[in-house]
């Protein structure tokens, strides 16, 4: 079965990713959006709106400069968000908590930052060091009270999450400062800042966090597919005991795991932040951490694909503004979003029973070639 | 000469005395033998046996029984009227209950509600279990079940477990039982105890049908044996004038290859030295019992025993998965006692664990990342920091024709694999890179006889260069001709050790359970 001694790389990748397989592969991501695009039509009709008058809007709104800027800053948002629920997913690790994690490790970012003055670049890499800290050591504890105690990591990540509420306001009353209504962080000023990308046509600046999401997803991929490391955290999310039995240390993995997920949660509150708000208000977006786990789902865990799925989840979201002004409630874009999640974790499981098959098809194909001698009846004297 | 088996013909008992008939049945599956021409007579009141290798094909044929499945061809009478299954409830309809080798029971509920869950009694709409509880309570006298209708199942054993699996068949009327592999989870006394209800069982008229490929208990418990290879049903046994091995020799269809290491290759050098060895197990059990033992390099040592006896964790604890309660471990004279199980197998500890699917394989993964499995610290599979992944693919490949792993290439998952190929893809990766000890755990179990030769090729070559190997297995015939010598273990503790140029399987087998001693002790 060995492939023939050289073999293009053209030919080596068709080997690797046959056609086939490629096309498994997308079948479910585009058939779950087909099916939520058809759902969500049946839904508009009922209700008396012209589903092509909306997806038109829908679309010619994503084309408007500013609502795209808005697009890609809260993409890259999500991105983050997905990257960091992802990494516990590849251990079986369900971190729920990743809402919790950003929403102090911003608290702690935006104070720690409004403290300084001046310090150049080190400014923003101190805010950025203390948000992945205190996202690390928030979801740490879940981590230790898995691994020595055994709680669930779900149970813990979403007590976890409400006391991170109370803290957060906590902190907040404690340490900021009354203006008007709001109560927020001292303001980071100069250094601490994260300059904007220009884009044409529009005041609103792309935040400069998005090459720090690039770096994220680049070194996601990196460590999850090509170390030791990530091959051991890969083993230990398929089987655990295998990966025990083949030398893992599973409980420490299992922290590492949580720390790496809390250090990268840590991250998805500061785009917004260092490059908008640059103060930490009861005002600050909630609900990142959630649409992390819904597009970690549709991404499959894998980079690329995640990015995909947060590109989808947010031009949904922040397309359907527009929808209002002709008079269709917005809602259907969390219809849509529901319901592409649904579909898409029904068409992943349906092509991988499907490939399964054919796989197992294939291997036995591939014996019958050289078949074993026929069973013949026959009587066994002693 | 005894005459233990004869020809299949259908019906060779008359037609009234059978519970179930089997004609001809076919299956097909889409590049899988499944069934084909399958013939069976179960005489009424009987326990038949059907026995047959892992993947013959029995496992089909019941799931037609019941009604999972349906035969493209063929067909089968109960009581000799043709019948035809949809769905397992028809089945039940026509008094056929199954016993699942996993057992499907509810830990919150009691006896009483998992046996009635799925046909509750009621009156005028509530709940009624007043008259089940009587029920159940006749079922279990009449067929001497002893349970409790009103234990939490949390509370009861796999033995007990088991009788309330087969009290709920009961209970919807079965009058023939098909019980799936029921031994394979029980220890040796809850064997017994199964096989005294079988035996009430049968003494109320009641038919089973007992699958299994333990031939040992299918000759102790069976009435008739019928032997199914390849999906075909190959021929009947009397198990009063069957040897286990004449059986084993009609589940493969050809003389058993000798599994017997030929030359001495023991030398005087000590790999892997364990001295007062205990373990402890949960509430405070002692399951491993002070051993000591040396393995030299060149020798295979074998330890016979009842599994279940402290097997499993003597190969944990040696691979450091389970903490130990006293004693030390040497390998190659440094001492590994508290050494992780990583860097154990870095010092060259290789492990073929007694469960592939369990320990041994990342199923959905695909070969050649099984090949990095447990070997991430070693060439050719890693550099540096990182999976050397051209690297690991080339020895993958190098596996896959050394070992004939029959696949169509290193990218299918491993679960596409069968049981056999997977089981050489495991041995060819833990003969890789020079390991020093082999901890081989029922290395050739469920594999069929072809891959077995094979292992026992590849275990004998790499003894033959200097590899100590601890084999534990179940197979006695494996264990006596493979191993230079033998120990038998007994709830924990060496009892006896053999002379594997003397010792006969028989003799083992009596020292096994503490019966006799072992004849040719050394």
């Amino acid at each position: 079965m060995s492939a023939p001694g050289r073999v293009g790389i053209a030919g080596r990748l068709r080997q690797r990713y046959p056609l086939r397989s490629v096309l498994l592969g997308l079948a479910a991501p585009i058939g779950a959006i087909l099916f939520a695009l058809l759902a969500s039509s049946v839904i508009l009709s009922l209700g008396g709106h012209s589903p092509s008058n909306v997806f038109s809007t829908m679309l010619k709104q994503a084309e408007r400069p500013t609502s795209f800027v808005d697009m890609v800053n809260q993409a890259m948002v999500y991105y983050l968000s997905a990257v960091a629920v992802s990494i516990g997913f590849r251990m079986n690790l369900f971190n729920i908590g990743v809402e919790g994690q950003y929403s102090l490790a911003a608290f702690g970012a935006a104070y720690v930052g409004g403290q300084l003055t001046g310090g150049g670049p080190f400014h923003v890499v101190i805010e950025v060091l203390v948000a992945m800290l205190v996202g690390a050591a928030w979801a740490g504890i879940a981590g230790l009270l898995k691994v020595t105690r055994g709680v669930s990591e779900v149970i813990s990540t979403i007590m976890l999450n409400a006391i991170a509420v109370g803290l957060g306001s906590y902190l907040l009353h404690k340490l900021g400062k009354s203006s008007g209504n709001n109560i927020q962080t001292k303001p980071i000023t100069g250094s601490g800042q994260v300059a904007g990308l220009s884009y044409s046509g529009t005041q609103a600046k792309i935040f400069g966090f998005l090459f720090v999401a690039i770096a994220v997803g680049v070194a996601y991929w990196f460590i999850t597919g090509r170390t030791r490391f990530g091959f051991r955290i890969k083993a230990t999310g398929l089987n655990e005991q295998a990966a025990v039995a083949s030398g893992v240390n599973v409980k420490r993995m299992t922290l590492v795991a949580m720390l790496m997920s809390g250090a990268v949660a840590g991250l998805v509150g500061l785009p917004e932040l260092l490059g908008q708000t640059h103060t930490f208000s009861q005002t600050a977006q909630s609900g990142l951490g959630f649409a992390g786990i819904a597009i970690a789902l549709l991404g499959r865990n894998s980079p690329v694909g995640m990015a995909l799925a947060a590109v989808l989840w947010s031009f949904l979201g922040k397309s359907a503004n527009q929808l209002d002004f002709i008079g269709v409630p917005r809602e259907i874009a969390a219809i849509m979003q529901g319901v592409i999640l649904l579909s898409v974790v029904i068409a992943y499981e349906l092509v991988r029973r499907y490939r399964l098959v054919l796989q197992q098809k294939d291997v036995a194909a591939q014996l019958a070639a050289t078949p074993p001698p026929a069973p013949t009846n026959q009587a066994v004297t002693a | 000469m005894p005459q233990p088996t004869q020809p299949v013909t259908a019906g060779t008992p008359a037609t009234s005395e059978l519970a179930i008939e089997v004609l001809g049945i076919t299956k097909r599956f889409p590049g899988v033998v499944a069934n084909s021409d399958v013939n069976i007579a179960v005489r009424r009141g009987t326990v038949h046996a059907i026995v047959g290798e892992n993947g013959a094909g029995k496992s089909t044929l019941m799931k037609m029984l019941y009604g999972m499945q349906r035969p493209d061809e063929g067909e089968i009478r109960i009581d000799g009227k043709p019948v035809s299954f949809s769905s397992p409830s028809d089945a039940i309809a026509a008094g056929v209950g199954m016993v699942h080798q996993h057992f499907m029971l509810a830990d919150n509920f009691t006896v009483l509600e998992n046996i009635v869950l799925g046909s509750e009694p009621t009156a005028r709409g509530a709940l009624n279990f007043g008259a089940a509880r009587r029920r159940i309570t006749e079922l279990s006298r009449t067929y001497g079940l002893g349970l409790n209708p009103d234990v939490l199942v949390e509370h009861l054993g796999v033995g007990d477990r088991q009788r309330v699996e087969i009290a709920k068949v009961l209970y919807r009327g079965a009058r023939l039982l098909i019980l799936d592999e029921p031994t394979a989870v029980l220890v040796p006394h809850e064997v017994d105890e199964l096989f005294q209800n079988l035996r009430e069982l049968k003494s109320e008229g009641l038919t089973i049908l007992f699958i299994s490929h333990k031939l040992d208990e299918v000759i102790s418990v069976a009435d008739d044996i019928t032997v199914i290879r390849r999906g075909r049903t190959v021929g009947t046994a009397n198990p009063r004038s069957t040897t286990p091995r004449q059986l084993a020799e009609l589940m493969v269809g050809s003389e058993l290859p000798s599994p017997e290491t030929r030359s001495d290759t023991v030398s005087d050098r000590t790999v892997l030295s364990v001295r007062g060895l205990s373990v402890t197990g949960e509430g405070g059990r002692t399951v491993l019992d002070n051993l000591t033992f040396d393995i030299h390099a060149g020798e295979i040592y074998g330890i016979a025993g009842v599994e279940g006896n402290g097997q499993s964790e003597l190969v944990e604890a040696l691979m450091g998965i389970r903490s130990i309660a006293a004693g030390t471990v040497t390998l190659n004279d440094r001492d590994i006692t508290t050494t992780s199980t990583r860097n154990r197998r870095i010092a060259g500890i290789a492990y073929i664990p007694e469960d592939r699917h369990r320990q041994g394989l990342l199923l959905e993964a695909p070969l050649w990342e099984n090949r990095v499995l447990g070997h991430s610290d070693s060439a050719p599979n890693i550099k540096g920091p990182l999976i050397d992944r051209a690297g690991a693919r080339r020895d993958t490949e190098r596996i896959v024709s050394e070992f004939d792993v029959r696949t169509p290439g290193i990218d299918v998952p491993a679960l596409a694999l069968s049981g056999g190929n997977q089981q050489k893809l495991i041995v060819g990766r833990e003969l890789s890179g020079d390991p020093v000890l082999l901890i081989a755990s029922q290395p050739t179990r469920g594999v069929d006889v072809g891959a077995q030769a094979a292992i026992w090729e590849h275990v004998r070559r790499a003894r033959a260069s200097g590899l100590a190997v601890l084999l534990i297995s179940a197979d006695l015939e494996e264990l006596i001709g493979m191993s230079d010598s033998i120990r038998v273990i007994l709830r924990g503790a060496f009892v006896a050790e053999a002379d594997p140029a003397t010792v006969t399987a028989e003799d083992l087998g009596a020292a096994m359970t503490g019966a006799g001693t072992v004849s040719g002790a050394a």
